[in-house]
């Protein structure tokens, strides 16, 4: 049966039952007038601005973890009195960013820095990116931390400089153990792209809200919204498990 | 070869090595031996530079070490170093584990490097393990890798860091054998080890450290059969 014809035939009755009520709320939060379109639009923006804030986020990472780790490795009495400086304006940028709230950094980017922006959605990502950036780079210096030193020694004393020693040996075998940690770290970034809404950031939640306020009937559109997060991790999660079975090879016995 | 003067090195108020003066000559088999905590591997390290001294010197081959200037990666491609915990790449083949610094470092192309390994892998009886991962191994055959891996880059010494002490006593055996074979090809040697057999049999030279400092330092048969200080004394009547 046609989906309309259904809800014309349930609007006419004058006492709906539970069911057939039920079936006009979700018709008003989902068909009605294609409102389904906006939320795949919403889906759209929530998809880039995850891969904006991604991409923004993974490179501070591990251009602070790098400068971090690099700083602290140092051979003593050789120290760089740069990299000191850099490392300390790096320490600051994750001190600030891990102690104050998402939402808060956003409304400070959205209504204070960025106050005359009309592309909110950029200011968003820009937000997300850089708070996730400080993340990122505390997983990563923890996964070059936690690897055995022994690794690197063992490739500086075959003569391979730092760098090379880093791109073989001590990389590789750090991304596979911070792998889960990372991904748990993307999930969140992706949750937490409908907190752009509060700055106008038009992503799925931003919608949803925008239909609730025709309806005044906010169950459906949340849990679409819910449904689509749940969708979202999902996939994502089985990515990052084919990925990490992959990356496993080496371990059989 | 290697000429160490007045080398020390402290942890922060702990001073491990004090003012150790040592030369090792081409061909030699060093042996280092003492109680743990005595600054044996201390000393070793200090000798590729895993350690940085906090004072003294060390030159190898004319090439003083301690010069901030002194390109280390060249000169490290000259000494191999062997780990307790062998410190293999798990994250690569045996074949990846030998070649990569000899070809990374421009010493062979990967087709040289791949032969190379090939050779070296028969000599200690691996060569069917050459696309095996390390933790596909056992200790015993790691360690065959992780000297092999130094082998690789040609050096002109090996120094090995208590190098059978990791691994399961049937195990030693195979590693030691290894390295007999390496000291009668005439590799210069300094190994930090326990296996008071090994220094007897192979080594040219042992030197006894406690404290920070080498206490006494005599040909193997005389200082096993006389020792003269009083603490070597004691060390060697606990260890034998």
């Amino acid at each position: 049966m046609d989906p309309t014809a259904l809800y014309e035939s349930f609007k006419a009755l004058e006492n709906p039952n539970v069911w057939q009520d039920t079936y006009i709320k979700f018709y008003n939060a989902w068909f009605y007038e294609d409102r389904w379109i906006t939320y795949f639009q919403g889906l759209g923006t929530t998809i880039q601005v995850t891969i904006m804030a991604l991409i923004l986020g993974v490179v501070l990472g591990v251009l602070v973890a790098v400068i971090r780790t690099a700083h602290d490795q140092q051979r003593p009495g050789k120290r760089n009195p740069l990299l000191g400086l850099i490392n300390a304006v790096c320490k600051i940028y994750v001190t600030v960013i891990r102690g104050t709230p998402m939402m808060v950094q956003l409304m400070i980017m959205g209504f204070v820095v960025f106050a005359s922006s009309r592309n909110k959605t950029l200011v968003g990502a820009l937000s997300l990116g850089i708070n996730s950036g400080a993340y990122v780079a505390e997983i990563i210096r923890g996964g070059l931390m936690s690897l055995d030193p022994g690794q690197m020694e063992a490739g500086r004393s075959l003569g391979l400089n730092y760098l090379d020693t880093m791109r073989f040996i001590v990389v590789p075998q750090a991304f596979k153990a911070i792998l889960p940690s990372l991904g748990n770290e993307f999930i969140v970034l992706l949750k937490d792209t409908s907190l752009i809404s509060v700055v106008g950031g038009k992503e799925i939640v931003y919608f949803a809200q925008a239909i609730i306020t025709k309806t005044y009937e906010p169950m459906y559109p949340y849990i679409i919204t819910a449904i689509m997060y749940l969708i979202m991790v999902l996939i994502f999660s089985w990515l990052q498990g084919k990925l990490e079975r992959r990356l496993r090879q080496s371990d059989r016995r | 070869m290697i000429d160490v003067k007045q080398l020390s090195k402290s942890f922060g108020d702990h001073l491990v090595l004090d003012k150790i003066d040592q030369h090792i000559y081409p061909g030699e088999k060093v042996v280092v031996i003492g109680p743990s905590g005595s600054g044996k591997s201390t000393f070793l390290r200090c000798l590729n530079l895993l350690e940085t001294p906090t004072g003294g010197s060390i030159t190898f081959d004319g090439v003083e070490l301690t010069d901030p200037k002194v390109d280390i990666d060249a000169v490290r491609r000259q000494m191999g170093m062997v780990f307790q915990h062998f410190n293999l790449f798990p994250n690569m083949t045996i074949r990846k584990n030998i070649t990569l610094a000899p070809v990374r470092t421009k010493l062979m192309s990967q087709a040289e490097a791949d032969d190379t390994a090939t050779a070296l892998l028969k000599r200690v009886g691996l060569e069917e393990k050459a696309d095996a991962y390390p933790n596909q191994l056992s200790g015993g055959q790691k360690q065959r890798i992780a000297i092999v891996r130094a082998l690789a880059m040609r050096p002109k010494v090996m120094l090995f860091d208590e190098p059978t002490s990791a691994l399961d006593p049937e195990m030693v055996g195979e590693v030691l054998d290894v390295m007999k074979e390496l000291a009668e090809e005439g590799m210069t040697m300094v190994v930090v080890t326990h296996e008071m057999g090994f220094a007897r049999e192979v080594g040219t030279r042992v030197l006894f450290m406690d404290g920070g400092h080498i206490l006494e330092e005599n040909e193997p048969k005389e200082f096993f059969a006389h020792p003269r200080e009083q603490r070597t004394i004691d060390f060697l009547s606990k260890v034998l």
